[in-house]
């Protein structure tokens, strides 16, 4: 039996660290040559990666939230047959592992052309979560309520006490370890009116402390970094009566997937990119350019179970209506499941941002970086319309649109939402040539 | 006939029944209690305490009959010789003196003893032959503790060579072939006293092992005891009646064979008595054979109470003293109600046994993930040199909070324990509380605090 160290794989795109999000195995369990062992996540894409051998678990680099740099040590195995760590030194310092093999760690990790600089950086973001683990102990210690339907745990004497005191344990905090209630936590609830009332509103006090890790992190540094961004955001105003009777012709037809207004739009805004490229763009200001594509990946930003996704409609301009409203369809269900691909989930030139019915009257949307501009859809409604003889119901829908200003003056801003309304209003234009 | 009025009627003076009448005399209600024998019931008279004096005699002369043929420790002795009858006498002077003491603290609190089978009118009304004559008691509130008593198999009647553990007590000659029916803890206790009397012992169990209701953890080196002293075991093995002959017939797993014996010690089990003493007129609800009751010792009917055996398991003194105590408490017109954590269970076998809270075996029969730390005794220095280094201290946790849910525990003199590890579990204890706690070197409790250690993962001495 040896130890079989398995190192954090380069998962490509240059990334130098990866975050746990979940870990599939634990200590114990037998894993099987490609079983996957852990769920790591980089820029927006969660990648599972599978055990290169068989195996039993006995080490696991720390937890979901924790930070692991690519080469570092992820995981150990025990395995038939002498393992590739000579003793089994310092599961808790991965770091001191490392140091005694720099040559066996060649032969793990993929030819990286600066090793020793390559190791130096990481290598203390290992230690850190390693560096602590009474964390289990501590977040049991100074939890402070208890569960829904678990018994108070207090001794005899606060018991009683309670009792003659008319008071039900089970709505007193408990301070001490493992949420026992101590005389002084009952003395606190007497003292600091008692008794609650049996119903009506309660004041509560919790404090839950919510880990920041993950696609929510992601999404926190993303915004972040979109905060310092100087972006001008129009709302306009359409009448989309005309796009939803031919919309409501086409579905009513049966054909392929039902349309939704998604990919008119997607479909307006291949054309709209079309006469201005600029706004299919990145722009990268450390390095002073800015990426004009050809091809239109379009993002579409979908709330998911975990948190906010932008899967991606690549090459909209070579899909035609029901192509890109089945693409969407098929994404968007990828995105909700979890089983979105890693290029599915990036690659982005332009981003759709809709939330349907709940899609207000405006919205500020901030930019999906390095992008310049972002579409927001609004929700549609009928409101009275003046056609200069009468009002007239029509179905009219807002778009609110941000531009990254530093590249997008708000004149060419201005003209690209008036195309995209133009487009709308009269749908024939989509796809007319020329 | 004369009248008593009362505010309180306890009907039974075992633990539950005198405990009950002493703290409601402190609390000054007016109390009298019934009793057709002297005062501490089953326990006092034949149970708990004069099992636990033969006990402790048999040891006694049992280490002494090892000495005189196999020296020991530098330490021989001439032939241990046994007068049972003196054994008995000697036994039976400790039962007066605790009752007698009973019985004084009954007066000093000033609660009334009626001596007489009480047979109950309805809720409010009893009526007692006392040897002075009938005497009608009126009363506010009544109290049921009117306990248990051996079981008896419809095939072995008692009487004759047939006896329960109460007759067991009483024997002034040690059966030279002693057949126990029934391997639970009264029957073991008292088959093992008895070998170490030097009577040739078979014990008959129907379940596939002793001690069916603690884990086989637990139970080994009792069942390991049992052989080393000779004791025969039938497990899986059914009692029949007696043959023609005068022998047990057992049916076993083997097929049938009939057991030669001097005496037939039945000992299957205890029945709450609900229905003498016309506690069967007052129409309970009940709970199986027991009187159900509420969290305050209700019974289905207002002003009647119930407290000990015959409110249902575990039939154990110590449970019905602390209902005994909370009912007195009620009555005085406090809060109260049964909130215990824990009810420990012992066994005064050869090693004793130790239950509090859940096992293992229940915690994973419930679904229920738990950390456990077991530390045997073989490791202890306080073991070794009492020359017994059979058992071990085992301790259940929650994983997350580390909570003790449970301890057990098998080896000599653990009994004394059982209080320390209630303790325990009512004090709502983490594995952290126990291992954080200085326990006295050299001792056997040590153990306990390795047991938490290793359950924590750094056990020290293994």
């Amino acid at each position: 039996m040896g130890i079989h160290a398995i190192r954090m794989p380069d998962i490509g795109e240059g990334i130098a660290e990866a975050e746990i999000s979940e870990w599939l195995v634990k200590p114990g369990d037998i894993l099987r040559e490609d079983d996957p062992m852990v769920a790591v996540m980089t820029d927006k894409a969660t990648v599972e990666i599978p055990s290169p051998v068989t195996g039993t678990v006995v080490w696991q680099a720390g937890q979901p939230g924790d930070v692991i740099a690519v080469g570092a040590e992820l995981i150990r195995l025990e395995v038939d047959g002498p393992g590739n760590v000579a003793g089994d030194a310092a599961p808790q310092a991965p770091a001191a592992a490392d140091a005694s093999g720099p040559s066996r760690q060649a032969e793990t990790a993929p030819p990286d052309p600066e090793p020793a600089q390559a190791k130096a950086e990481p290598e203390p973001e290992v230690e850190q979560p390693a560096a602590k683990p009474p964390v289990r102990p501590a977040a049991a210690a100074s939890a402070p309520l208890r569960p829904e339907g678990e018994r108070p745990i207090a001794s005899p004497a606060v018991r009683a006490r309670a009792r003659e005191a008319g008071v039900d344990l089970r709505l007193v905090r408990g301070s001490g370890p493992g949420g026992r209630i101590g005389h002084e936590d009952l003395d606190a609830f007497i003292a600091s009116g008692g008794i609650p009332a049996p119903s009506g509103p309660q004041p509560d006090g919790s404090v839950e402390e919510i880990r920041v890790i993950g696609l929510r992190r992601k999404i926190a540094e993303r915004m972040e970094a979109a905060g310092s961004v100087p972006q001008i955001t129009i709302v306009e105003e359409l009448d989309a009566t005309a796009l939803e009777d031919l919309r409501g012709r086409m579905n009513a037809q049966g054909k392929g997937v039902r349309l939704t207004l998604l990919p008119f739009i997607a479909r307006a805004i291949v054309r709209a990119v079309h006469e201005q490229p600029l706004m299919n763009a990145h722009y990268h200001p450390e390095a002073g350019l800015i990426h004009r594509f050809g091809g239109v990946h379009l993002g579409i930003a979908a709330q998911t179970p975990h948190g906010l996704m932008v899967p991606v409609v690549r090459h909209a301009e070579a899909l035609d209506l029901r192509a890109t409203a089945a693409e969407i369809a098929r994404l968007g269900a990828a995105a909700k499941e979890g089983t979105a691909k890693r290029d599915e989930l990036s690659g982005s030139t332009i981003t759709i941002t809709s939330l349907g019915p709940l899609g207000a009257i405006a919205s500020t949307p901030i930019l999906n970086l390095p992008e310049v501009a972002i579409v927001g859809v609004n929700r549609l409604a009928v409101r009275p319309f003046w056609n200069g003889a009468a009002f007239e119901p029509r179905k009219m829908m807002n778009l609110s649109c941000s531009f990254d200003h530093r590249v997008i003056d708000g004149w060419d801003a201005a003209v690209f939402v008036a195309r995209l309304k133009e487009l709308l209003e009269t749908p024939a234009l989509i796809f007319v040539e020329g | 006939m004369r009248e008593i009025q009362c505010r309180l009627l306890i009907i039974g003076a075992g633990p539950g029944g005198y405990v009950c009448a002493i703290r409601a005399g402190q609390l000054g209600v007016d109390t009298v209690v019934v009793d057709a024998e002297p005062p501490g019931g089953t326990c006092l008279n034949v149970g708990c305490i004069p099992s636990k004096a033969l006990i402790h005699a048999a040891d006694e002369f049992h280490r002494l009959a090892q000495l005189s043929s196999t020296p020991s420790m530098g330490i021989s002795a001439g032939a241990a010789r046994l007068d049972l009858g003196a054994t008995m006498a000697w036994k039976d002077g400790i039962v007066e003196r605790l009752t007698g003491g009973v019985a004084a603290l009954l007066r000093k609190a000033k609660v009334r003893l009626v001596t007489g089978r009480a047979s109950i009118r309805d809720g409010k009304t009893v009526l007692v032959e006392t040897p002075e004559g009938p005497v009608q008691i009126r009363t506010e509130v009544l109290v049921l503790a009117t306990g248990s008593e051996p079981i008896e198999l419809p095939a072995l009647p008692f009487g004759g060579k047939v006896i329960s553990s109460t007759d067991a007590l009483a024997l002034t000659e040690v059966p030279g072939r002693l057949a126990v029916v029934g391997g639970g803890y009264i029957g073991l206790e008292l088959g093992i006293a008895y070998a170490k009397l030097g009577a040739e012992v078979t014990v008959v169990e129907a379940a596939p092992r002793i001690l069916p209701q603690y884990d086989a953890e637990l139970t080994r080196p009792v069942a390991q005891r049992l052989t080393q002293l000779g004791i025969r075991l039938l497990t899986g093995a059914r009692a029949g009646g007696l043959s023609d002959s005068g022998a047990l017939r057992v049916a076993g797993v083997d097929g049938a064979e009939d057991i030669q014996a001097d005496k037939v010690l039945v000992t299957v089990g205890r029945r709450p008595r609900a229905t003498g003493a016309g506690v069967d007129g007052l129409r309970l609800e009940m709970a199986g054979p027991f009187i159900r009751i509420d969290e305050r010792c209700r019974t289905s009917m207002t002003g009647v109470l119930a407290i000990g055996d015959v409110t249902g398991e575990p039939m154990l003194a110590h449970r019905a003293m602390a209902q005994g105590e909370m009912v007195a408490e009620l009555v005085a017109g406090q809060r109260r109600a049964w909130d215990k954590r824990a009810i420990p269970a012992v066994c005064f076998t050869d090693p004793e046994i130790v239950s509090v809270g859940i096992s293992p075996e229940e915690a994973a029969a419930a679904g229920r993930e738990v950390v456990t730390g077991l530390f045997p005794f073989a490791a202890n220095g306080r073991a070794m040199t009492a020359g017994d280094e059979t058992g071990f201290i085992r301790v259940t946790a929650r994983p997350d909070t580390h909570e003790v849910l449970g301890i057990q525990a098998v080896g000599a003199g653990v009994a004394e324990m059982a209080g320390g590890f209630a303790l325990a579990l009512e004090m709502g204890a983490r594995l952290e509380d126990i291992a954080g706690t200085i326990h006295a070197h050299p001792t056997r409790g040590e153990a306990l605090h390795e047991a938490c250690l290793r359950a924590l993962g750094h056990a020290l001495h293994i």
